[in-house]
């Protein structure tokens, strides 16, 4: 779990998309592109940036909720929290292989 | 040349003419009857020779899964310019209309995205 948070965090394409989300959640495939592109010309194709969303989901940093017809994306900062303790307050052995 | 026509397929023409009409402020240009369906465009009261909007009917089988696809992930099907995003997002709330995308600001531009309740969605814009 905490491997995939890591690669996750690991790109800056996939930084940029959770710097995004903490300055509005809830948003939808076209406003994540829109903002890449228009505000730190990363002009990657749709499909490119899917794929970053589902590098994301996977490692549980962001959640996908379908609200009727349209499909948005949520951050979850709790993985974060998991490696921040991990060395601020070491008193757990590394729980996965 | 210049763009005469474009379009954008309702899933009912008549509750569509409502809402570009009432709702979003267009004017009835054109209505010619088409067997079931009718040739019923739109136009700006604010430029009635401009550009018309057609409100095209969705029945050809490739129509409802392109719609809903672009509808899944936020894609707007057509852009319409506006003096103020901020100022048309509150007017339009406050009819009722759903959002997808808040007003974001992008450089010169600032756009938001809203629903048709025709099965599309509709991005409005300015810049400065």
């Amino acid at each position: 779990m905490a491997e995939d948070v890591f690669k996750a965090l690991a790109d800056p394409t996939r930084r940029r998309i959770l710097d995004e989300l903490v300055d509005r959640d809830g948003q939808t495939l076209f406003e994540i592109c829109a903002r890449l592109v228009t505000k730190h010309g990363l002009g990657l194709s749709r499909q490119a940036i899917s794929q970053h969303l589902a590098v994301l989901e996977s490692a549980d940093l962001i959640r996908s909720r379908r609200q009727g017809r349209y499909k948005f994306h949520d951050l979850n900062t709790e993985p974060l929290e998991h490696i921040v303790t991990r060395w601020l307050r070491p008193d757990g052995p590394e729980s996965s292989a | 040349m210049r763009i005469h026509l474009s379009s954008v397929f309702v899933d009912d023409q008549e509750k569509a003419l409502r809402f570009y009409t009432d709702v979003l402020g267009f004017a009835k240009k054109n209505e010619v009857p088409l067997g079931k369906d009718r040739w019923l465009t739109v136009v700006s009261p604010d430029d009635p020779d401009g550009t018309e909007l057609l409100l095209e009917p969705d029945g050809h089988p490739a129509v409802k899964p392109y719609k809903a696809a672009l509808v899944e992930d936020g894609i707007p099907a057509a852009s319409f310019a506006v003096d103020d995003v901020p100022a048309e997002f509150d007017r339009l709330r406050g009819l009722g209309v759903r959002f997808t995308q808040e007003p974001l600001e992008m450089g010169p531009v600032t756009t938001a995205v809203l629903d048709d309740t025709c099965g599309n969605l509709i991005q409005i814009v300015h810049s400065r």
